[in-house]
């Protein structure tokens, strides 16, 4: 084996460029598969950190008839504090969010929004919450930036907010945007108003009444009273990991093509090679190396590229993925109209197992490419080889 | 007298399908070749050199009869065996000197002994009393193709008896070679014939090279025409 590299070796390099073609195409499917993973995987870290600063903590308890996809069950999805949970929620372990359907008016449109209540004083979430402490004759809210683009508001404007009390009476306040918070969790911004959890009460008459609590953190051990469930933050981050793996299998088609292009260089080029080097072939065999052995010696050869693309790709690329780490990606596009957690700037996350697994997939990937047309040679005759006759 | 045989060919023959039919090459050859001989097939194209060489050196197999090379029975032997005989005990001269063109004159020349795994130390020295024999020294950098033809032929040589092979296989050497070239060629492997004890088989239909033969094995339509054996005076050979 090591004779065969150093030969393969000294023949690459005597090949000169059009080695280092191969070797160049190679070495950007490298880096740009390990880039493109490395977004992936930050973007992941990122959604998910950025749902529990802003959404759900470190895990939430819902009232049963709670469904986040359906606005309806919103009218029946509140309870009052279970006495498992309350010693918690006085601790601060615990926020209760109770959550009802409201209608804003703003500039005599009318938008349909959730009313989430929320403790001023919390400290669970990021949420801006202190903002609601704040003295004013009208309802005081907070709205995201999103929702605030979407129905043209900012802060300092007011608007009627009309919602049913416990007993269906409509009612209507005046309500006033007293901070407009920037946060790339979509499900904690569109479509959602935050006023002070007391006032919501009170205004819905559901006193001490709650629709979900948000743990603070992830291993808080409580008895899940009856009536209520229990979502832990896997379970809440789930979306997450199965939009992005979405995602990565619409990235696999792009990093197929990419390999697709290099392993199509380096078949050529031992393609070429076979018929080429006849004469070479039949040297070898003339000299000691067993037809099987000049496949190995080929098969090296061609799987070379590879191990000189991840050295090329280190050295250029090790320098572009450590500045992206850094400095991160902006998407040329405003990202709060797509509709999923992603910040405007991804920075991308390098794990060992994804560069260790580029490495090997790319590897194998050139083994076998660079073997399947070297095995003609072990049909070959020797004999006409070693006159350079094409066999 | 068997341990003086080098090669011992008994009723060979060897055919090759052509089309529908078969062609054979070559027909009942027996013949012995003793250590240390000059000896050359020589014949027309077609006659059958090659053929016959390729099987001595086997890198190829015999369809009928025995061909037995330094004790070993070419037609027996297993693909690695038979790597293993060429190896270790053959070397290898071609007419289009077949020199490895992106390694250096040296590297060309080691290459043998990195197969036979020889150590560091040892090879160079044997690379460079191979280059030595051969007066090419000063072109151990060099690269097959800024040599010349006389030269390349010369590094194939270094090549083949760097690992001080029994035999040598010279097939037409000087095929691509002018008389002055040629003729230096064949006084270095004469020397080394001489020098080393290295029997030499060559395939030819060279005057250049007949001449230098100290056994004439002519072949025709693959049978043995002639087997004729020169008698050189002891001070003549020295």
């Amino acid at each position: 084996m090591r004779l065969a590299i150093k030969l393969a070796w000294r023949n690459l390099i005597g090949a000169g460029l059009r080695t280092w073609l191969n070797v160049i195409v190679l070495s950007f499917s490298f880096v740009i598969i390990i880039w493109m993973k490395g977004i992936m995987t930050g973007w992941d870290h990122q959604a998910k950190t950025d749902m529990t600063n802003w959404e759900i903590g470190g895990g939430q308890i819902w009232h049963a008839e709670y469904d986040p996809y359906d606005p309806m069950t919103l009218n029946d999805a509140h309870g009052p504090v279970p006495e498992a949970l309350a010693q918690g929620v006085e601790s601060g372990a615990l926020m209760p969010v109770l959550i009802v359907q409201g209608t804003i008016y703003p500039e005599g449109r009318m938008v349909p929004v959730a009313v989430r209540g929320v403790d001023p004083g919390q400290t669970i979430l990021q949420l801006p919450a202190h903002r609601l402490d704040t003295v004013t004759d009208a309802i005081p809210a907070l709205i995201g930036t999103q929702m605030a683009h979407t129905i043209r508001l900012k802060a300092g404007d007011r608007m009627i907010l009309r919602w049913r009390d416990i007993h269906g009476t409509f009612d209507a306040r005046e309500m006033e945007i007293v901070e407009i918070f920037s946060c790339t969790v979509p499900t904690a911004d569109a479509g959602q108003i935050y006023i002070p959890l007391e006032m919501l009460r009170e205004m819905t008459l559901l006193n001490g009444e709650a629709t979900l609590f948000t743990f603070r953190n992830e291993d808080t051990a409580v008895t899940v009273p009856e009536g209520w469930t229990l979502k832990t933050k896997k379970e809440l981050t789930r979306q997450v990991d199965e939009l992005i793996q979405t995602k990565s299998a619409g990235q696999s088609v792009l990093f197929g093509v990419l390999l697709l292009l290099a392993m199509l260089a380096i078949f050529d080029t031992q393609v070429l090679s076979i018929f080429r080097r006849q004469k070479e072939i039949g040297t070898y065999i003339a000299l000691g190396y067993t037809r099987g052995e000049v496949v190995g010696l080929f098969t090296v050869e061609g799987s070379m590229h590879a191990v000189m693309a991840a050295m090329l790709a280190t050295a250029y690329g090790l320098p572009f993925l450590l500045w992206q780490a850094k400095e991160g990606w902006t998407m040329p596009l405003d990202t709060s109209q797509f509709g999923m957690a992603i910040a405007q700037t991804l920075y991308p996350v390098y794990t060992v197992g994804l560069v260790i697994s580029t490495i090997l997939i790319v590897l194998m990937t050139t083994a076998i490419v660079s073997y399947w047309p070297s095995r003609r040679i072990a049909r070959m005759n020797p004999t006409e080889a070693l006159r350079g006759r094409l066999q | 007298m068997e341990n003086h045989v080098l090669i011992r060919i008994d009723g060979l023959v060897k055919r090759f399908p052509m089309g529908q039919g078969e062609f054979t090459a070559l027909r009942d050859i027996s013949l012995t070749i003793g250590r240390g001989e000059f000896t050359g097939l020589v014949g027309p194209s077609g006659s059958g050199k090659t053929t016959l060489l390729n099987i001595v050196g086997s890198l190829d197999v015999p369809t009928e009869g025995a061909v037995v090379v330094d004790g070993r029975s070419v037609g027996r032997l297993t693909t690695r065996e038979a790597a293993q005989l060429r190896k270790e005990r053959l070397g290898f001269i071609f007419q289009s000197y077949n020199l490895l063109a992106v390694h250096t004159v040296y590297e060309n020349v080691e290459f043998p002994l990195l197969l036979l795994k020889i150590p560091a130390e040892e090879r160079r020295r044997m690379v460079m009393d191979a280059l030595e024999w051969v007066g090419l020294v000063p072109k151990v950098k060099s690269k097959p193709p800024q040599l010349s033809g006389g030269e390349c032929q010369r590094v194939a040589i270094a090549r083949a008896m760097v690992k001080k092979p029994s035999l040598v296989l010279a097939d037409e050497p000087t095929a691509n070679l002018d008389a002055a070239n040629s003729h230096h060629i064949l006084q270095t492997m004469e020397k080394l014939n001489r020098e080393l004890g290295t029997t030499f088989l060559f395939a030819t239909h060279d005057d250049k090279v007949i001449s230098y033969l100290r056994r004439k094995i002519y072949l025709l339509d693959g049978r043995v025409d002639k087997d004729e054996i020169i008698v050189v005076s002891k001070t003549e050979s020295l």
